[in-house]
């Protein structure tokens, strides 16, 4: 019976659609399982930063809880109100989802281990990712609600503001690395003053990802206390769960998009070659790992931001200081004549 | 000072304190709740919970009938009917308490001169329907059997400041 499997699955391997098609199902069932136990996981940091216990009963330490919350979601009666657009209703959560998941074609989670090796993955990765606000905005405009109207205003401004930070972060990245595919961003070679000047950054990229993802302190377009789950609000059961699932999917992707351009990908940390021991993919993981446990610490440690607040962190602080960045990075690359590609001038 | 404002709010200084202290308390302070039908608080000698009938080491059941605790019970809970035995001692043929109408007030274990009605430790009695929350002398007689060893605990710790 093993054999039969493991011939059967070399069989799939040597063929190349079949070994692609393989390879994504592999993928996104990683990304669903981790989605799934990314909640069981900010359950229990939030209760054990808040002196409670979190999910105890369903299982051992309540491990399987996300399991009975899954069939839970999926067996409620999904409601449409009448007064929406239903296909637009129905289509908002799915783009979300779908785009949630599209991105991490272009993710290297070792080396080589890449579904598509496109050379302006960072590119496409941004796309798709600024594209994740039109699911919220359709969610908002078609439950035809007011809370869902609000929470929808709300996330496309504060999504598009804080992707303006976010790409002119990516630049002074870029300007280091001097290449687009997320591969050789990861393998660009940085000594350590760059790290160095890159360091603020990296401070600066995880804020607005917590901005870009709509988490706490920056959960206004949800704000369960104002909005009462804003765009989400007259979701249920399965629509309701595709929100989730690309919600959570989402977080893990910058996350990912974090490790890849500030720390290093699947190389160990430090680049210290003795833990090149341990596969690429687990140092990858537990990066990732790292920047979801900052989302959620985050979460339990900082009040929601008021709205204008978030307008003026977004314009008149991130905005400048990164954009003086790339001229500084810019500066300090060809004063030091240390442009990782030749220049033309 | 002004200045200072300024390093203070761009190195995050306040941030870092924040998440220092949700850190701190994930790792070094312990959790405050109970994992609750696996882990129970502890309860006063004196707490007043389930109601039961105790009966002497001898097996007779220590109530007389004299009614004080029906008389005493400001909601009406308790209803009471008795005759002469055929030994010629005074029992109850009927001893009803409506846990739907009782306050926990513990007046009737106050009145009783021996002390053969008590609210017991135990709080967790709930039932389905209204009809098993009216109980009848048998019911009170089992949970007396059922909790003896700890009413008598708790009676003889609770003495010292009658």
């Amino acid at each position: 019976m093993m054999t039969d499997l493991w011939d059967f699955l070399m069989i799939i391997w040597a063929h190349p659609v079949t070994a692609k098609l393989l390879h994504i199902s592999i993928l996104s069932g990683v990304v669903l399982g981790a989605v799934a136990y990314l909640t069981y996981a900010e359950r229990k940091i939030l209760s054990a930063m808040q002196r409670r216990q979190g999910p105890m009963t369903v299982g051992p330490l309540g491990l399987l809880q996300p399991i009975a919350d899954g069939i839970k979601l999926l067996s409620k009666e999904t409601i449409i109100p009448t007064q929406a657009n239903r296909p637009v209703f129905l289509l908002a959560p799915v783009l979300t989802f779908t785009l949630a998941l599209l991105a991490w074609a272009v993710i290297p989670v070792d080396a080589g281990l890449v579904l598509a090796d496109i050379n302006v993955g960072i590119l496409y990765l941004f796309a798709v990712s600024s594209m994740g606000v039109y699911g919220v905005i359709m969610a908002g405009w078609a439950s035809n609600s007011r809370y869902a109207f609000l929470g929808g205003l709300r996330s496309a401004s504060q999504m598009v503001s804080y992707e303006v930070s976010m790409g002119l972060i990516i630049v002074t990245v870029l300007l280091c690395t001097g290449t687009l595919n997320l591969g050789e961003i990861v393998l660009a070679d940085r000594p350590l003053w760059m790290q160095v000047l890159l360091f603020p950054m990296l401070i600066v990229f995880l804020i607005s990802i917590l901005a870009e993802t709509n988490r706490a302190p920056f959960d206004l377009p949800e704000g369960e206390s104002e909005l009462s789950g804003g765009f989400m609000v007259e979701y249920s059961s399965m629509s309701y769960a595709l929100f989730f699932l690309g919600e959570y999917a989402n977080m893990i992707l910058m996350s990912a998009m974090t490790t890849i351009l500030f720390l290093g990908g699947w190389l160990p940390p430090f680049g210290i070659e003795a833990l090149a021991v341990v596969p690429g993919v687990v140092w990858f993981m537990l990066k990732v790992c790292l920047i979801l446990f900052v989302f959620i610490w985050s979460r339990a440690s900082f009040p929601r931001y008021r709205y204008d607040q978030l307008m003026r962190l977004g314009w008149k602080v991130f905005l400048p200081l990164t954009l003086l960045w790339v001229v500084l990075v810019a500066g300090v690359l060809i004063g030091m004549d240390a442009l990782p590609v030749e220049s033309r001038f | 000072m002004q200045v200072a404002r300024f390093i203070n709010s761009f190195l995050l200084v306040e941030i870092v304190k924040g998440m220092a202290l949700t850190l701190k308390y994930m790792f070094f302070v312990p959790r405050a709740t109970l994992n609750y039908p696996h882990e129970k608080g502890p309860i006063s000698p004196r707490f007043r919970g389930e109601h039961a009938l105790r009966r002497y080491p001898n097996g007779e059941e220590r109530c007389i009938a004299c009614k004080l605790c029906e008389a005493i019970c400001p909601a009406l809970a308790i209803t009471i009917e008795a005759e002469p035995r055929d030994d010629g001692s005074r029992r109850t043929t009927r001893y009803d308490i409506d846990m739907t109408k009782c306050i926990y007030c513990g007046l009737c274990q106050e009145a009783c001169p021996v002390d053969a009605i008590v609210e017991g430790p135990n709080f967790e009695y709930a039932v389905e329907t209204r009809e098993e929350l009216f109980y009848n002398k048998d019911k009170l007689l089992e949970n007396g059997d059922r909790w003896e060893a700890q009413i008598a605990a708790n009676i003889a710790a609770d003495s010292r400041y009658r």
